[in-house]
């Protein structure tokens, strides 16, 4: 039992990561129907980010207050990923905007694998140690034995579900999550509505490159290394999670990361750690066949 | 006979191919400020294209449409603006301000902007996911984004956004009364029945404040009441609001109904212009609607032009 609930929440903790840069995914595929395949490197280099700015501050700066320094970090890492995020928009994607349907996307491929070997060149290849922070665990005493939660698994999942709801809100109850969901729908329309739909286009990658970061600062964190070929799984990862929570829906995003997170943790706790990605995919195959639109997906259905 | 004093766009010479095809032929007409207008005509006779020219949607190969807000289209005002190689020239540089617009140099959304012309189209482009007060605000979107400071006053809640803010709903509530869906203000605009649907349509293009409202086919599909329904909101328009409507219809109970001004195309030739018992009457368009025997059929061809 005690195993069980101690797999579940390093379940839901890797889900949260997930469903952060899922998000990312889902609203740039709503908005302009393309899989955004740089997203999971924007999602490395804000670890890199993340991790240069915590040894900046406490190595060099001399902050001495861990708490100061990760909510700086936090701040900048989400300015200045959006910063790239908002970059990539403008450079590779708006300027084929008029282009044939499969154009962005191949650009999309291009600056992965752009931003893949920049990091690569510019910060070396090998795996980089972040500093030790957060250890202290939490020791929930349960049936015969105990649960633990480490500072760094309560401060990802307060994080994460603070940003949510301040993101669901934007989405929900401002006249630019407004926008943004009229342009999801019609384009054409909201332009002739008098929305600016190129700048909620920028906005979109804006928030997307945002939220990533703060998946970035929580991946650096938790696992304590980074790499430069770090953005791929999770990317991968992330977008199966907005495939299986409804590609276009944003609670389906975080459903769908929370999902894959605890199908691949359970599976390596109870079967082969070696096939939790077979797994992962396995089940998103299952639910697809059954559900061809994802969990919360809505369907095409033409009224006739 | 407002649309010869004092009118509100200027169409001139509107040709418009589509390679060998011509689908409209040195059309020219004038809609009248606070008429309402019906462009009306056989199927393929060229009115949705001159719609798509006046709003943007095609660059016409050649002609001139000129839209004044403010006062009446003055030729030689035009001419002086379409030398100088601008777009428009307004009293201020704020979005909404009167001035003389050359539609046919001007993109879509800058129509819909600067020179304030709405439209909907044949099918409902509604946003279906969102509620019907959503709709309505959404419209609205310019003058909210420019009270709000671009954001950042309105993260603040200055009172400035606050304002405009009510004024939106204001605005939003007006229109969901006058379309009575005040009820259903929170349903998915989606889920409303068809006729519902086109009227929310209307009224979310009254939002945007237009001097200009095009409604294509906007009585397509609806039953007799809903016909009646929709009279009384056009109606409504054209007397309230500062609001000149151009539609296009085929259905003669709304056309002979509530315009003042009726434009008859045929193969993208103007055929008959006037008051709709002049229209009625006009034996070309009685002819165009309903042939004519085969030993008139030279006879109306001359008178035609073709």
């Amino acid at each position: 039992m005690e195993y069980f609930v101690q797999q579940l929440i390093n379940g839901l903790t890797l889900g949260s990561i997930y469903g952060l840069i899922a998000i990312g995914y889902t609203m740039v595929f709503g908005i302009i129907g393309m899989v955004n395949f740089a997203h999971g490197d924007v999602f490395m280099i804000s670890a890199f980010i993340a991790l240069i700015l915590l040894i900046l501050l406490t190595q060099f700066l001399g902050v001495t207050s861990i708490g100061l320094a990760l909510l700086i970090v936090l701040v900048a890492g989400m300015f200045l990923t959006a910063l790239w995020s908002w970059v990539i928009e403008r450079i590779a994607y708006r300027p084929l905007a008029g282009s044939f349907r499969l154009a962005p996307l191949i650009s999309a491929i291009g600056m992965a694998i752009f931003l893949l070997n920049f990091v690569q060149v510019t910060q070396g290849p090998r795996n980089k140690a972040s500093p030790s922070i957060l250890n202290n665990v939490m020791t929930i005493p349960m049936g015969n034995g105990s649960v633990t939660i480490s500072e760094r698994q309560a401060l990802i999942f307060i994080v994460t579900a603070i940003l949510l709801l301040a993101f669901w809100a934007i989405v929900q109850k401002t006249k630019l999550g407004r926008a943004q969901r009229a342009c999801e729908q019609d384009r054409r329309m909201a332009a002739l509505l008098g929305i600016n739909v190129d700048r909620t286009i920028s906005l979109t990658f804006v928030i997307g490159g945002a939220l990533a970061s703060v998946a970035g600062l929580m991946f650096m964190s938790y696992y304590g290394v980074v790499s430069f070929s770090d953005g791929f799984t999770p990317g991968v990862k992330a977008f199966t999670a907005a495939v299986l929570g409804g590609i276009g829906s944003l609670p389906g995003a975080v459903i769908g990361g929370l999902l894959i997170g605890l199908i691949e943790t359970m599976w390596s706790a109870y079967f082969s750690i070696d096939y939790k990605d077979v797994a992962a995919f396995s089940i998103l195959a299952i639910v697809l066949i059954f559900m061809p639109s994802g969990l919360l997906g809505r369907p095409d259905v033409e009224k006739v | 006979m407002r649309w010869v004093r004092d009118p509100l766009l200027v169409v001139e010479g509107l040709t418009m191919r589509f390679g060998g095809l011509t689908a409209v032929r040195d059309l020219s007409f004038s809609v009248g400020r606070g008429d309402i207008t019906a462009l009306i005509g056989p199927n393929g006779a060229g009115k949705t294209t001159v719609f798509n020219c006046i709003t943007g949607f095609y660059k016409p190969t050649s002609g001139l449409m000129a839209l004044s807000t403010g006062g009446p289209v003055r030729l030689d005002e035009v001419a002086a603006l379409a030398s100088t190689g601008h777009r428009y020239k307004c009293v201020d540089d704020q979005i909404g301000a009167d001035g003389v617009f050359l539609l046919e140099r001007m993109p879509d959304f800058e129509i819909a902007r600067r020179a304030r012309v709405a439209r909907t189209f044949q099918n409902i482009r509604l946003f279906s996911g969102m509620t019907v007060l959503e709709n309505l605000i959404v419209a609205q979107h310019t003058p909210l984004m420019r009270a709000s400071g671009w954001t950042i006053k309105g993260l603040f809640g200055a009172p400035q956004y606050r304002q405009a803010e009510a004024a939106a709903m204001k605005r939003a509530r007006y229109w969901l009364e006058h379309i009575e869906l005040t009820h259903r203000a929170d349903d998915a605009a989606g889920s409303l029945p068809y006729g519902d649907q086109r009227r929310l349509e209307i009224a979310r293009a009254m939002c945007t404040d237009p001097v200009l409202l095009c409604l294509d086919e906007p009585a397509a599909g609806l039953n007799p009441r809903e016909s009646l329904e929709l009279n009384t909101l056009l109606r409504t328009i054209r007397d309230h609001h500062a609001t000149s409507i151009l539609l296009i219809e085929h259905d003669m109970s709304v056309v002979m109904e509530i315009s003042d001004h009726v434009v008859v195309l045929e193969y993208g030739l103007r055929i008959s212009d006037g008051t709709p018992e002049s229209v009625r009457n006009d034996p070309k368009v009685i002819a165009a609607y309903l042939g004519v025997d085969d030993d008139e059929v030279a006879q109306v061809e001359a008178e035609v032009g073709l």
